[in-house]
């Protein structure tokens, strides 16, 4: 792999780790109208959340030992952009359904949770992983890369967490910020697929 | 100068001898003290930057509804002046559920308040007390409507009053919450809400409620910073109504200081807010950022 997918990849990494930070705050206000604003609903997303994003880490660590490329790896913000759009599309029917379901909110927000994000997150966590090892060229750098990696992802999370509760909020509806990040995952997907079909000799 | 010092040296002193915490707690929420001073007691929400007082009870004379926003409330008993089911969100300490009960002892009372601390906290130091007819529910106030309206319940009478130490929850402040809060209110059923006037929400709000309600009574009384929306799913009476009703019950109404007959004057039907902001949604609701502005 040349050196010069670098910045792609950083850039790349930034953007995952952006967006899982600004689902998970929004996910609190998705959840809202049904289970509360209560302590054990915040609860309920971060769970589901850290839950995701580990399963994602294992399988985005197993994929990238079958032939890894960038174009499996924009694949991956592809289809987190896909999973994401039922959150938006049904997101309020599915609720409702829970709703009626299950009376105690804490285990109503733990099921809605997971239907609604455990799929993107898992996803887009498969990207971290990966990420290193489309970067790491030897055994004895690999550590610099994956903190490298770290730092640029969860800067982009803290950023993401940042701009999504001071301002994307104050100026753009739920479902907008929702559909914006869909459609820059696509994006971000695209240029990576196509950077690997005519940069990568 | 010097002496300027000591004059406010001696003032805050004897103002903070004055004050005293009776009881102090961290709940899962919030800071909960109960304070003391010029005989009365005060739930407060504690708060760097300033307390909030919640709910404040005169010692000498526990029926007193001493807070003006409290007392504007009862503006509800004008547009139904028999409620015989009332839904309080928000408890506080416990006044406006004991009045109301007291006042229509034959009326259930619901009351949805999330903190299990504030519940146990009016219990005992503001002699709020649970009955066959006064009910508590340790509750999100939008699960709980959500549920009631499956359950097919309506309410007479939905008092607004959920507060936090800063402002309404933002889910409590959407169209989608009214039209649920308006989904349980009987037909003539009375909807009131405790707002504030004094930020840029205060138009946002006021768009919000008359995207849900239609018009309503806009009431703000001299001297506070309170403003309470009052109004009802069927047209709003005429003042005439509204002052006859007061005028019977102001009687009734002396013992607990609130001068009823004068809240006629003060509920107005204009608009006095911008009208082409956007209402608050659960899409769209950055409620408590533009409380700031």
């Amino acid at each position: 792999m040349p050196k010069t997918i670098n910045p792609l990849v950083f850039t790349l990494a930034f953007v995952s780790g952006f967006i899982i930070m600004a689902i998970e705050l929004l996910g609190g206000r998705i959840l809202a109208p049904y289970f509360g604003s209560s302590i054990y609903v915040w609860g309920s997303i971060i769970s589901v959340f850290m839950l995701s994003l580990s399963t994602g880490y294992l399988i985005g660590g197993r994929l990238s030992l079958i032939r890894p490329d960038l174009a499996r790896y924009g694949c991956f913000f592809i289809f987190a952009a896909f999973t994401l759009l039922p959150a938006v599309l049904f997101g309020n029917g599915m609720m409702d359904a829970v709703f009626l379901r299950i009376e105690d909110p804490r285990y109503g927000s733990l099921v809605a949770s997971t239907f609604l994000f455990f799929l993107p997150v898992a996803i887009l966590g498969m990207i971290a992983p990966y990420s290193v090892r489309l970067l790491v060229e030897s055994s004895h750098r690999s550590g610099q890369v994956a903190g490298g990696l770290y730092f640029i992802s969860t800067l982009g999370s803290a950023l993401g967490t940042l701009m999504t509760s001071f301002y994307f909020v104050l100026w753009f509806e739920v479902n907008q910020i929702f559909l914006t990040m869909a459609a820059t995952l696509i994006a971000a997907g695209t240029i990576s697929i196509l950077y690997n079909k005519f940069m990568v000799p | 100068m010097r002496l300027m010092l000591m004059i406010l040296l001696i003032c805050s002193a004897s103002l903070a001898e004055a004050e005293r915490i009776i009881h102090k707690e961290k709940s899962l929420y919030r800071n909960i003290e109960v304070k003391e001073s010029n005989n009365r007691r005060c739930l407060v929400f504690a708060m760097r930057g300033g307390d909030r007082n919640q709910s404040c009870m005169s010692l000498s004379d526990p029926d007193r509804v001493v807070f003006p926003y409290a007392r504007m409330t009862f503006a509800g008993l004008l547009l139904n002046p028999e409620p015989r089911s009332i839904l309080i969100f928000g408890l506080g300490g416990g006044t406006l559920p004991m009045v109301l009960s007291a006042l229509f002892p034959e009326a259930t009372v619901d009351v949805v308040e999330i903190d299990e601390a504030v519940l146990r906290v009016a219990k005992q130091y503001f002699n709020f007390v649970e009955s066959e007819k006064v009910k508590v529910f340790v509750q999100d106030a939008r699960v709980y409507t959500k549920r009631a309206a499956i359950r097919k319940q309506k309410y007479d009478l939905v008092i607004l009053d959920a507060f936090t130490g800063d402002y309404i929850p933002e889910h409590l402040m959407t169209v989608e919450f009214l039209q649920e809060v308006q989904s349980i209110m009987s037909n003539g059923g009375v909807v009131v809400a405790n707002t504030f006037s004094t930020s840029k929400l205060y138009h946002h709000e006021s768009v919000t409620y008359q995207t849900v309600f239609g018009d309503f009574f806009n009431f703000k009384s001299p001297g506070t910073g309170n403003r309470v929306i009052v109004t009802t799913g069927n047209p709003l009476p005429s003042k005439l109504v509204i002052q006859s009703r007061a005028n019977r019950l102001s009687g009734k109404m002396t013992k607990y200081n609130v001068a009823i007959e004068d809240f006629p004057r003060n509920m107005k039907r204009g608009k006095d807010w911008n009208e082409n902001l956007r209402p608050l949604t659960d899409q769209y609701s950055p409620a408590n950022l533009l409380q700031g502005d």
